[in-house]
């Protein structure tokens, strides 16, 4: 069953425009240009209930866009969104009861005051009983190793604290539906991974759906097994990232450590990197098993491996042909 | 509306555990407070006692009454202003608080109500001051003090109406600034803010009467120091509850077109 349905949605905004300087300046005084910008150009797509789901795309492509008419925050200009059966733009309580938008820039918590202050107000604002608000405040705290950390005022805390506590804070009242824009925004990689496994575990353990935007690849990679790649408003992509590294990636990688030293290698495809004894290799994929068991015939090698091409990389040619 | 209350009572909370991390910023706060009323008074109390004592009936000991409740009413009626609203837009607030499954009008009315709390307190001692330097006059019966405490309230919440209100043109300007000092001449002149209105001229007294502003300001004030019967007291809060309403009205309508328009910009 579906709890995301997007039908044809489209958001055009109209931006003013004018050139730089006093004079035109004062031209936009008398008339205005404006500009319509579609950021969001007649999407499609479903997603059902439990699937995490990664919504990838260049600055600008409509992702955050397509989210934050998913979560009620912007009106479409057209097209239908449902979300768990509401229509977001309607901004019923009942749905934003159920649903979350985190974004790396985010600030609903109290500046001067403890985290857990801010967490009581949104135990009111949802309308959480008492014992489920101890219980979830405490799980969501233990499962992002907060400890202390929600006593201290929030702006003591560094940057990865505060998304943190911010999370908890968005989770309090155990939304059904996540979107998640960047949430590993400027977070070392360490709180990125702790992160990530928390966001496996909330997905694992609430059912919850996550509809996620993300530049690091680490984060599709380890949380979606499924991608909607959008560009210029438009989907260019929509399904399994394997299907997307399939679809997209025309070459494997080659790792290989060889027993000696100056061997020219040109021959068996396109060098990428040698540093005496190991290199890097990239061949065709059609080729891979006949020049890979070429290579081990024709030298002595001590190990070799084969990838796929980088996520970063196949994700770069799909925009590139978009 | 038990869920309501409970926000309610968690945001006063909030906002006065907020208040209390900056007590310094307060206390200044409370002095750049005074300095408006002292003026208004030392100016009419001087008019008062080179005029034989009076001024349209007021002596320099009702100024003086007048003045040191009129900080009690200012610090009541101080609301979420327009440039409150300026700044949400502009900045991430907003976005966060149309996530909520409340209104943000709620959230401004209990956030400034907890904000009194600090204010009210250090407004005390400053008010006991003022009695021993400038000596007002007044006796209020127990019914018009029961007013008093019930008008406040009231200009408060019809303060908050309109100032969301002007708020709100945000959606459309981003930038509200001028719009909101176009309201504050008004308020200044008809409200009884900078004199009571009772010395204005009468077309300023009958323009006031198409406006909320004397009920934000002078029927507070006059329903403490002033002669007014109970008729007039009820026909005061009466009116109020009629501002309140209405702005109610303008505020929900503004609102569904203003919800269409956010375009959530710089994030």
């Amino acid at each position: 069953m579906s709890v995301i349905q997007v039908k044809n949605l489209n958001k055009t905004y109209q931006v003013p425009e004018r050139e730089a300087g006093l004079i035109a300046s004062m031209k936009s005084l008398v008339k205005r240009k404006y500009k319509e910008v579609k950021a969001v150009d007649g999407i499609t797509f479903e997603i059902g209930a439990g699937e995490v789901v990664g919504f990838l795309g260049p600055n600008g492509a409509g992702k955050t866009t397509t989210l934050k008419m998913l979560s009620g925050l912007l009106y479409p200009t057209s097209g239908e969104g449902s979300v768990l059966g509401f229509t977001p733009s309607k901004r019923d309580k009942n749905f934003l009861k159920q649903i979350t938008l985190v974004m790396g820039n985010r600030q609903q918590l109290s500046w001067d005051l403890p985290a857990l202050d801010s967490f009581d107000l949104n135990r009111a604002i949802y309308g959480i009983a008492d014992a489920d608000f101890k219980r979830t405040r405490d799980e969501l705290i233990a499962l992002l190793d907060l400890g202390e950390l929600v006593k201290k005022p929030v702006r003591n805390l560094s940057l990865g604290e505060r998304m943190k506590v911010e999370i908890v804070g968005s989770l309090l009242h155990l939304p059904k539906v996540l979107f998640l824009d960047e949430p590993t925004l400027g977070l070392d990689v360490t709180m990125q991974k702790r992160l990530r496994e928390f966001i496996v575990e909330y997905n694992k353990r609430y059912g919850a759906t996550v509809l996620l935007t993300s530049h690091y690849m680490a984060d599709v990679e380890a949380l979606c097994k499924r991608v909607i790649v959008i560009h210029h408003g438009k989907i260019l992509f929509d399904g399994d990232l394997s299907g997307l590294v399939q679809r997209f990636s025309s070459y494997k990688t080659l790792g290989v450590t060889l027993e000696s030293n100056g061997v020219d290698l040109s021959s068996y495809g396109d060098v990428v990197w040698q540093d005496g004894l190991r290199a890097t290799l990239r061949i065709n994929k059609t080729e891979a098993s006949r020049v890979t068991a070429k290579l081990l015939n024709e030298l002595s090698v001590y190990d070799l491996t084969i990838e796929d091409t980088p996520i970063d990389d196949v994700i770069e040619k799909v925009f590139a042909q978009g | 509306m038990k869920d309501l209350f409970s926000y309610y009572i968690g945001m006063f909370r909030l906002s006065v555990l907020e208040e209390f991390q900056y007590p310094v910023s307060a206390a200044f706060y409370m002095i750049d407070m005074v300095a408006e009323p002292i003026i208004y008074l030392v100016v009419w109390s001087s008019v008062a006692q080179s005029n034989g004592g009076t001024v349209g009936g007021y002596t320099a000991g009702t100024f003086a009454a007048y003045y040191i409740v009129w900080m009690l009413v200012r610090n009541m009626n101080i609301v979420f202003t327009p440039y409150g609203w300026e700044h949400r837009i502009r900045h991430v607030r907003l976005a966060m608080a149309l996530l909520r499954p409340i209104h943000p009008l709620h959230n401004d009315i209990a956030w400034m109500a907890g904000w009194k709390v600090i204010a009210i307190t250090l407004w005390i001692p400053i008010a006991a001051i003022m009695v021993w330097l400038f000596q007002p006059t007044f006796n209020p019966t127990w019914y018009q003090v029961v007013a008093f405490f019930v008008a406040i309230w009231g200009a408060y919440l019809v303060r908050t109406m309109f100032q969301t209100t002007i708020g709100l043109i945000t959606f459309w300007t981003t930038r509200v600034s001028a719009i909101f000092e176009l309201y504050f001449a008004g308020e200044l002149l008809m409200s009884g803010r900078l004199v009571p209105l009772s010395l204005m001229p009468s077309w300023v007294r009958t323009l006031a009467n198409y406006f909320p502003f004397q009920w934000t300001f002078g029927f507070p004030i006059e329903a403490l120091i002033g002669n007014l019967t109970p008729a007039q007291l009820i026909y005061g809060l009466g009116a109020q509850v009629f501002w309140i309403l209405f702005g109610v009205l303008i505020v929900n309508v503004f609102w569904g077109f203003a919800v269409k328009r956010f375009t959530s910009v710089g994030n």
